[in-house]
């Protein structure tokens, strides 16, 4: 069968012969300034291979040398998990051969991860809180980038030829790994998201980590199985776990809910129809929403594993690590229910701001003087449709929660108008400076002088002595024709409710 | 052997300070030396007369200019190939590196250039320090100064054979399992093997990362500690390197040349001696231990019942670990590239490494590859590493019982070139008596302790504990100055002069 052929079963058909199983490996990339085992600086998107030394280039006769900063963030996420510090741990040697290993084996750990037998409660969206329990958290270094050149898409297949930045090689990872999860039925793909996003906010409220996903500082590979659905008032727990596959390249939390739908469509129809699921390591694809097969698992690699010789076992202090302990911040589920609370939202508004990441800019901008209302109405309706738009995430806007406060600042004062706030924020996004710098070099602000309205209503009434007529006859509601034609002369910049009222008290009319 | 190349390193810096020489005549002269006799020897693989030069003018400046140097400011050194230096090629003995030329230098080459020792070339070793007779290398063996047609000894030959034949009166050689100790013995010049992280191995191509050790080679006891006494210390970029300072070793072989070893206990390790030791090799040793006791040291004998699976242990955890180290060697980043063609960059590094590799490497990636893969781990290395514990518990037994132990260096003299090419396991025999102290991390010590019945020269090796490598030097110098009494001179007056053999 090729790839384009792959039979699906329909996802609730799936769940009623198949009881699913997951696990996920996630990989945090820490925000150190240097890399793993070198001096390195870890600057994302730097001039190809201009972040390299002999270390991390793997050149001969090159030795690493532990980042204690790294080995910080790593206990202290293993902490937040819930994770048991292990008093010694060591590095270890995945030897495998491939251009972006330079010195083709990864530091890794192995038999003795710094982290273990942790676990991680998971709010999903109707407040249901699922435990995930995390077998291990372990360090390694990333590898560096392949890039293919020639091919169509970038992708090897076709590519003339294939350049490798070291840039990426060798800055800190930290892999999460869950035991499998079970009996979540339905709400696998919700539960796999969860879990996701909230080590994704772990992570960035402990400041460990950018974890900015499209930039694979975040990464995840999804481990799934099926087995046998068992009749009402039988054990589920007897039946074995199936066969998984790991799926690889989920790189969004949608990726992460789609791709799973999908294997749980893909291995049901294989097992419904007498075959059986290869355990092996597959590619999400983001735009067929498929995952294609990589290398089986029964003639994977043997990484022939072996403690790294050239560097000694961690072993960090019972003391120091209770002081990182001490350095955990409040866990991202307590701050999430505290901050709802304290802004009055709704279970729906609450989750649209967390899954938009937008609850930390919101924080700043009531800090910085606005309402939570309002705060909300602007990072959730015009700036994140400009980030929809642009395909990037809210927080790389060219706009800070101080500025978005000076605008609601201005509005409320009556110094804009929505209409104009709306240009304000424009000029804003566009570099033009803050808020108050952009009314004034844009000439933006509410024409409120009744003199300069009166003179542009004498106009419309001229250029449109009908409308004018039947006002006079005492017909208010065409008064809204001037108004239109004042705001269009003032472009916009006039106040709508003010012009109405010097309209009708022309003609004597109550507003 | 007469004029500057004849003086052993001491004898240079003194009159170098004393500014009867300077060190572009010293360096020049060793040059000449090189220009002479390395076509015979072939200890060099790379030599830099310009940098050399160079850096010899600049210690005579510097000196000139009153300033206070280091003790061996402007003596020449070689340099094994293994270690990396700037702007120098360097090959390891392998063609896989032919043509590379490292962006930077190692640790131990760094302090040498601080401590102005003018770098003469990069010696001849076995491909990837695998060998023990420097036929491995892929640029042609290295010939043993007493006998052109006899191995150097292995791995490294090149820097044995440079002192042996005057070509430099210091040389760097690396030891995993007697590289540095057993072309001492062989040529008749002294090799230390410091203990594990006491010389940093940063910029070290690594073959066993947990065995590998740089140390110092010279022609006397002294000169070797004062070139330990450069390179020793605490390195940063090395996690592996000792944090404590290094003991006081030039003092203890000054102390030891006096003579005197009262008090001193000396363990002969039963394990190392006996069947399949040369009988020349039997005597020498007998006769230094005659000298020692001599020279009030107390000896007595010291099981190490472990020792006879050290060998065994040692070809499993050696070939593991360069197995792994050995793949970065794949043509995509530096080094030989052979592309046959067929487009992908499995086959390139495939062909890279049929053609870059000679066959002993290859046996050794093949066999550690085995030792590590999945169901064999355990068997193999994982039993390896608890011979390896069983034999550091008998150096902590013996070490309670005595301040060294000692045995011959290895167990027969040097064997013709070619004579045991085609048997890997008769050439892996020869480290018998120096891979304890690698598996252990102790340092270790080859002195000449005169020549056999063949007429070649013959190795004392001295043990001590971790940390204590100035026992070696105190009881080195003292055997050296007794030997050296009895025999009225150095052993290598008795070398033959390379510029009258006709090759």
């Amino acid at each position: 069968m090729s790839n384009h052929e792959v039979e699906l079963m329909d996802f609730d058909q799936a769940l009623e012969q198949f009881d699913p199983a997951f696990g996920i490996e996630v990989h945090v990339e820490l925000n150190t300034n240097t890399k793993m085992f070198c001096g390195c600086p870890t600057d994302f998107g730097a001039e190809p291979n201009s972040q390299v030394c002999p270390v991390c280039l793997g050149l001969p006769g090159a030795l690493p040398v532990v980042n204690a900063k790294a080995i910080e963030s790593a206990i202290r996420l293993g902490l937040a998990l819930n994770c048991s510090i292990a008093p010694s741990s060591r590095f270890a040697r995945k030897n495998y051969f491939y251009p972006d290993v330079p010195k083709d084996y990864q530091i890794s750990q192995y038999d003795e991860p710094i982290a273990f037998d942790g676990y991680l409660d998971v709010e999903l969206d109707d407040g249901t809180v699922v435990r995930v329990e995390i077998e291990r958290a372990h360090m390694e270094e990333d590898a560096g980038k392949n890039v293919h050149v020639g091919g169509a898409t970038g992708r090897i297949q076709g590519a003339e030829y294939s350049l490798v930045d070291y840039n990426r090689g060798g800055i800190p990872l930290v892999e999460i790994v869950t035991r499998p999860v079970l009996g979540m039925g339905a709400r696998t793909p919700e539960v796999a998201r969860a879990y996701v996003a909230t080590v994704r906010d772990l992570a960035k409220a402990l400041g460990i980590s950018d974890v900015r996903m499209e930039q694979g500082s975040l990464r995840a590979d999804v481990n799934l199985s099926l087995r046998r659905k068992v009749a009402d008032g039988e054990d589920q727990n007897a039946v074995p776990l199936g066969k998984r596959s790991e799926t690889k390249n989920v790189n969004s939390l949608r990726a992460v809910e789609r791709s799973i739908r999908h294997e749980v469509g893909r291995q049901a129809a294989l097992l419904a129809s007498g075959g059986s699921v290869t355990q092996e390591t597959r590619h999400w694809h983001e735009d067929t929403a498929m995952t294609t097969p990589g290398r089986s698992k029964e003639e994977a690699e043997d990484y022939r594993y072996f403690p790294e010789p050239d560097l000694l076992p961690v072993a960090p202090s019972k003391e120091w690590i209770e002081e990182l302990r001490a350095t955990l911040p409040e866990s991202p589920a307590l701050r999430r229910h505290r901050l709802q609370e304290s802004w009055g939202y709704s279970d729906l508004e609450m989750r649209d701001v967390v899954n938009a990441a937008a609850a930390e800019l919101i924080e700043a901008t009531v800090a910085a003087g606005a309402t939570p209302a309002s705060a909300r109405k602007w990072w959730m309706g015009e700036l994140a449709r400009t980030a929809n738009n642009d395909g990037v995430e809210l927080a790389d806007l060219a706009v800070t929660p101080d500025q978005v406060a000076e605008l609601q600042g201005l509005v409320d004062s009556g110094r804009v108008n929505d209409q104009l706030a709306r240009q304000v924020i424009e000029g804003v996004l566009a570099g033009e400076g803050s808020p108050g710098e952009v009314v004034a070099a844009r000439g933006l602000e509410v024409v409120s002088d009744d003199g300069a309205l009166l003179a542009a209503i004498d106009e419309a009434l001229t250029a449109q002595p009908d409308v004018a007529a039947k006002i006079r006859d005492g017909k208010a509601q065409a008064a809204g024709a001037i108004v239109g034609a004042v705001m269009k002369a003032t472009r916009g910049q006039a106040d709508a409710a003010r012009v109405r009222e010097l309209v009708l008290k022309q003609f004597g009319l109550e507003g | 052997m007469s004029g500057l190349i004849g003086r052993t390193a001491v004898e240079l810096a003194q009159a170098l300070a004393n500014r009867e020489v300077s060190s572009r005549e010293a360096t020049q002269a060793h040059l000449d030396r090189i220009a002479a006799v390395d076509g015979s020897v072939h200890a060099f693989l790379h030599v830099d007369a310009e940098g050399a030069l160079a850096a010899a003018d600049a210690v005579d400046a510097r000196r000139a200019a009153g300033e206070q140097l280091p003790t061996l400011a402007g003596v020449p050194v070689a340099v094994k190939d293994v270690l990396v230096t700037q702007g120098l090629p360097t090959t390891a003995g392998s063609r896989i590196l032919q043509g590379w030329v490292p962006p930077y230098d190692a640790t131990v080459v760094r302090k040498l250039r601080a401590a102005g020792l003018p770098i003469l070339g990069k010696t001849n070793m076995d491909e990837f320090a695998m060998g023990s007779s420097t036929e491995h290398s892929a640029y042609g063996p290295t010939h043993n100064p007493w006998d052109l047609d006899r191995i150097p000894g292995g791995s490294g030959g090149g820097s044995a054979a440079a002192l042996a034949s005057y070509q430099a009166p210091l040389s760097i050689g690396s030891d995993t399992g007697g590289s540095i100790r057993q072309p001492a013995a062989v040529t008749g010049t002294v090799g230390v093997k410091p203990t594990y992280g006491g010389v940093s191995r940063y910029g070290v191509i690594a073959l066993a990362s947990s065995l590998d050790q740089v140390g110092p080679c010279a022609r006397t006891v002294l000169d070797t500690a004062l070139l330990h006494e450069v390179i020793g210390g605490h390195d940063p970029a090395d996690s592996t390197s000792l944090a404590e300072p290094m003991p006081d070793i030039v003092g203890a072989a000054r102390l030891g040349a006096t003579g005197d070893l009262t008090g001193v206990r000396i363990g002969v390790v039963r394990e190392l001696s006996g069947e399949g030791y040369q009988d020349g090799v039997r005597t020498r040793f007998e006769e230094s231990l005659d000298l020692l006791r001599a020279s009030g040291a107390e000896i007595v004998e010291v099981s190490c019942p472990n020792f006879p699976y050290a060998l065994a242990a040692y070809y499993l955890i050696l070939p593991s670990e360069a197995s792994s180290n050995l793949a970065r060697f794949d043509a995509m980043r530096y080094g030989l590239r052979v592309d046959d063609g067929a487009g992908t960059v499995e086959r390139v590094m495939g062909a890279t490494r049929a053609v870059g590799f000679g066959d002993e490497v290859k046996r050794r990636i093949i066999l550690g590859t085995y030792a590590l893969s999945a169901g064999y781990y355990d068997a193999y290395y994982g039993s390896a590493q608890k011979v390896r514990t069983l034999i550091q518990r008998d150096f902590d037994a013996a070490f309670t019982q005595v301040d060294v132990l000692v045995s011959p260096t290895a167990p027969t003299t040097a064997f013709r070139l070619g004579e045991k090419l085609d048997d890997p396991l008769a050439m892996y025999l020869n480290d018998v008596a120096t891979i304890p102290a690698n598996l252990a991390g102790v340092p270790g010590m080859s002195l000449p302790a005169g020549l056999a019945e063949d007429g070649l020269p013959v190795g004392f090796q001295i043990l001590a504990p971790a940390r204590a490598d100035d026992r070696l030097y105190l009881v080195g110098a003292a055997l050296e100055t007794a030997l050296e009494s009895r025999w009225g001179g150095p052993l290598l007056s008795r070398v033959p002069n390379l510029t009258e053999v006709a090759r």
